[in-house]
């Protein structure tokens, strides 16, 4: 993955983010830094803001206001803030990768269609060029012999297996992971699990929303506890979730202390 | 009963007039097609402007949708040839008069079924799209239309059915179709009920086997 840095080196850094529908603020204040190569991991009670602060770094959502930086650009929004869009916007997309909870594949496509999308569509690549690519990616994800399939005929293991390699063929240079495993039945988490667990491995850099404490703990060099739009604690995997300060994330975790124990032991 | 009983069918003088039915044969078919494409393209375009954020561009295409669908077609049709050039102050061309109402009355439905068929894609789809990079038009082109198509054809062939037999309206304004080719044999015949039977048969006869292959055609989008 090459890449480029902020200039002061993190791969993604956000400011005192905000973000409000109408009324209604459902990221109020959100400030972040992730560095090349790492792992952070947004965890929090259901509506806490978690999802809609990760839809703001692709500008899936428009923020209302703060800052925010990814690679060598930043955007500041807020009233009188142009935000960019057409071809400037969707060519900053373009350099992350992320994957929703409903999978979202084409269904009009094959497998390897989905896969080779982004770099056919977006990257106006040859195919020739771009098949290569895909059925690396999907060897790499473990669906080496289901190229030809649709996606209706996969699990939804496998179809989340499939739209994680559909993002990675874009290059990216961060990932984002949006509840990736809650659609999922359980015996069908892990694999995708392993997957991310892999990426993660490789250097790739993530910001993962998860309910998932054990992969959280085993994965996150960084854990960010998010509660009604605002950060309540941030830190080290080890010491947020093992230890943490706050009394809010405490009780949050408190249901998920034996999970976590389990796979350390 | 005894009348109807009574009546001896004659179709021995129908084949007489085989230039006639053929004639108005091809004009029912000629509007058809040609109402049906216009009503088509006006459906692209009219459904595509449904899709955009602002108020004072879809409030105009939305009013013109249900202008039409809430006045009968045949006082469109009539209105149309007979009031339009009046309003308009020029001269239009009797058969393009004709066709204008049906075309628009057309347009409207298919407007309808094109924005339809856009909507009822899932929103996971174009933020997919989306984040993949792509552009509004690579994202239409590329993943909503291919899907969105596949869900307009079964209602817009049965749409375009509805079309031709709508035809036979052209009628009061003297378009010498099917139905109004029939009317000038009557005349000449005095036999209406073998005449009409016969425009009734022919328009079964077209339409039958358009509806089988609608209906495929909805099984095998379903799957």
């Amino acid at each position: 993955m090459t890449s480029s840095a902020t200039p002061n080196g993190a791969m993604v850094r956000v400011d005192g983010l905000r973000k409000s529908y109408g009324t209604v603020e459902a990221v109020r204040g959100v400030s972040l830094e992730v560095q090349r190569g790492q792992v952070v991991v947004v965890i929090g009670p259901s509506g806490c803001g978690k999802s809609t602060f990760l839809r703001c770094i692709n500008l899936l959502e428009e923020p209302s206001a703060g800052t925010l930086q990814v690679g060598d650009r930043s955007f500041e929004f807020g009233p009188g803030k142009a935000m960019p869009h057409g071809r400037d916007l969707a060519r900053f997309r373009s350099r992350i990768g992320m994957v929703f909870q409903q999978f979202d594949l084409f269904p009009h496509m094959t497998v390897l269609g989905n896969v080779m999308s982004g770099p056919l569509i977006v990257k106006k690549m040859a195919k020739a060029e771009a098949e290569p690519i895909a059925r690396d990616l999907l060897a790499k994800v473990g669906l080496a012999n289901f190229t030809a399939r649709y996606p209706r005929e996969l699990s939804g293991g496998q179809q989340q297996r499939v739209a994680i390699a559909r993002a990675l063929a874009m290059q990216p240079e961060i990932m984002l992971f949006d509840e990736v495993t809650s659609a999922l039945d359980p015996e069908l988490v892990g694999e995708v699990l392993d997957v991310m667990k892999q990426l993660a491995a490789d250097g790739t850099t993530m910001i993962v929303v998860t309910h998932e404490m054990a992969f959280a703990h085993d994965v996150a060099d960084h854990v960010v506890v998010m509660e009604a739009g605002q950060v309540v604690e941030q830190g080290p995997a080890d010491e947020v979730l093992l230890r943490p300060k706050n009394a809010r994330t405490a009780s949050f975790l408190a249901r998920f202390h034996s999970t976590i124990g389990e796979r350390k032991a | 009963m005894f009348v109807l009983a009574a009546y001896s069918w004659d179709f021995s003088l129908v084949p007489n007039y085989l230039n006639f039915w053929l004639k108005g044969l091809g004009v029912t078919l000629a509007y058809s097609v040609g109402t049906i494409l216009g009503g088509m393209i006006i459906g692209v375009v009219c459904g595509m402007l449904l899709l955009a954020r602002t108020k004072w561009v879809t409030l105009p295409v939305h009013y013109y949708v249900e202008i039409f669908r809430c006045t009968p077609l045949l006082v469109q049709i009539v209105w149309f040839y007979f009031a339009l050039p009046i309003v308009l102050q020029i001269e239009l061309p009797d058969w393009f008069a004709a066709g204008l109402g049906l075309t628009l009355y057309m347009g409207a439905f298919a407007t309808e079924i094109f924005r339809g068929g856009i909507i009822s894609i899932d929103k996971g789809q174009w933020q997919a799209s989306r984040a993949l990079g792509m552009t509004w038009p690579e994202l239409m082109q590329n993943i909503i239309l291919p899907q969105a198509i596949k869900r307009m054809i079964p209602p817009f062939v049965n749409q375009s059915i509805i079309q031709l037999k709508n035809t036979s309206l052209l009628y009061v304004v003297a378009i010498p179709d099917l139905m109004y080719t029939g009317s000038i044999i009557v005349s000449d015949t005095f036999r209406p009920l073998e005449v009409y039977t016969v425009v009734a048969v022919s328009y079964f006869v077209i339409l039958y086997p358009l509806t089988l292959y609608a209906a495929r055609l909805e099984a095998r989008v379903d799957q």
